[in-house]
């Protein structure tokens, strides 16, 4: 690497530096737009006890799911993770803690821990058990309840198209949280489908900023699709 | 007889208005795209990070990027946009939807709504359901009036942990359409050949029924 040159060259090398007990942000809305070569590395690597902070934990064999199989994850934090039989046997089991957390709630948590900004107010969860054990506030005659921001030791993510400085494109509803993701990791690690030179990206297009990104890989995507739901050319 | 799917989904797009921005549940509130009056402009907004959501896509167009918030492949309405998940809930939390459809366990007389676990059973999150609640102004509900034992799902107080709080104020079930006001559900409409004392033998909350009840138009 030189100067603003993020790109490197292994998975292993994109994910150097992750340890046990650390916190992983992860982009993908269920197995859409996930990071799905930096999480097979992170499986290979056999890194443990990580808290993971993602709206899914992927299903049994694709995703984050796969992290499950080697009782990688000590704790998520998610909105919604139906559809994963393992996932329901380590909670129900009590080897795995699940913080259930508003889908709204969570992208703020992480846009918030890559802004600076340590905890906001939010009227979401109020009277539910999401507010047990957090300030509540009214303000201007409605109850909101203090949310704290996440930040993460790693956050890893993925985007389209990249320039070799981590300027960053998403493709579709494959961005959902990666932008949010990409913002709050101490080092941010990319995965990409294309990367081309600097100035190649029109600036005006560009998703999230160089700045927020640390290690930058091409990758090669299955992209499977959770519920292949279709028409018939005449409906 | 107690509404269909497919009525429900029917009565509820009664409701849409021109210019609408709407946020569908998944389940029977997805089926009210099907429903859409003619000669009204709606626009569906997937909180995946889409604003515009078209039909599914033939085989052909199947794109892995481009799904709802039911993880189903989607394509685009003209005119779509597509962001990321904080702009997303940013126009949600933010009141800029003009109405949410989304289902439920149990709605009470106080507007809580119940939908997203029960303790032991089922847990699988609230995902985008908790903001919805707190963001919208103009919620409906769609649910079964009761259980398949008979046991009402409209209740003095909700007895599963809540998803939102005082937020509900329209429920339609595939017995009723009823508001929630000043701590009472009142009977609006009932389904066609659905009897006032069925609705009432079936609703645990305290109802408040007019002298007379008009029955549903399809």
């Amino acid at each position: 690497m030189a100067g603003f040159d993020k790109v490197v060259s292994s998975y292993e090398e994109a994910m150097a530096g992750l340890e046990d007990g650390m916190t992983v942000i992860s982009g993908g809305f269920g197995l859409c737009g996930i990071p799905e070569n930096l999480i097979s590395e992170i499986k290979r690597k056999g890194t443990k006890e990580l808290t993971l902070v993602s709206n899914n934990c992927g299903v049994d064999d694709f995703g984050l799911g796969v992290l499950l199989q080697d009782r990688q994850i000590k704790k998520i934090v998610a909105s919604y993770v139906g559809e994963n039989a393992e996932f329901e046997r380590q909670m129900m089991n009590g080897e795995l803690e699940v913080e259930l957390t508003p889908q709204g709630t969570l992208a703020e948590k992480m846009r918030a821990g890559g802004a600076g900004i340590p905890a906001f107010f939010t009227a979401t969860g109020y009277g539910t058990p999401v507010a047990e054990g957090k300030e509540e506030r009214e303000i201007d005659g409605r109850m909101y309840i203090l949310e704290p921001a996440i930040k993460g030791d790693f956050a890893i993510v993925k985007a389209w198209k990249a320039d070799r400085y981590g300027n960053l494109v998403f493709r579709k509803t494959a961005r959902n949280f990666n932008p949010m993701a990409a913002t709050a990791g101490k080092i941010t690690v990319v995965e990409v489908e294309e990367i081309v030179e600097p100035g190649e990206l029109d600036p005006d297009q560009i998703h999230t900023p160089g700045i927020y990104v640390n290690r930058l890989i091409l990758g090669a995507f299955e992209k499977r699709i959770e519920q292949r739901t279709v028409r018939t050319a005449q409906s | 007889m107690a509404l269909t799917r497919e009525q429900l989904a029917q009565r509820v797009a009664q409701e849409l208005q021109d210019g609408y921005y709407v946020n569908l549940g998944i389940g029977i509130p997805t089926l009210v795209a099907n429903y859409i009056p003619e000669g009204i402009e709606v626009m569906l907004q997937s909180e995946n990070g889409l604003l515009g959501m078209g039909q599914f896509p033939t085989e052909d167009e199947i794109d892995a990027d481009l799904i709802n918030a039911g993880k189903q492949t989607v394509t685009m309405a003209t005119g779509a946009s597509v962001f990321d998940s904080a702009e997303s809930f940013a126009m949600i939390r933010g009141g800029h939807v003009d109405l949410t459809v989304l289902g439920a366990f149990e709605v009470d007389v106080n507007g809580n709504i119940a939908s997203y676990m029960i303790p032991g059973k089922l847990i699988k999150g609230m995902g985008g359901a908790m903001d919805l609640v707190a963001g919208a102004d103009n919620i409906i509900v769609t649910m079964t009036h009761a259980s398949k034992h008979g046991v009402s799902k409209l209740l003095s107080n909700c007895t599963l942990p809540l998803t939102g709080k005082g937020c509900i104020k329209k429920v339609l079930t595939d017995l009723a359409f009823i508001e929630i006001k000043e701590g009472k559900f009142h009977l609006l409409e009932r389904a066609p050949g659905v009897s006032v004392d069925e609705i009432i033998k079936l609703t645990e909350g305290e109802l408040v029924v007019p002298n007379n009840v008009p029955e549903m138009k399809f």
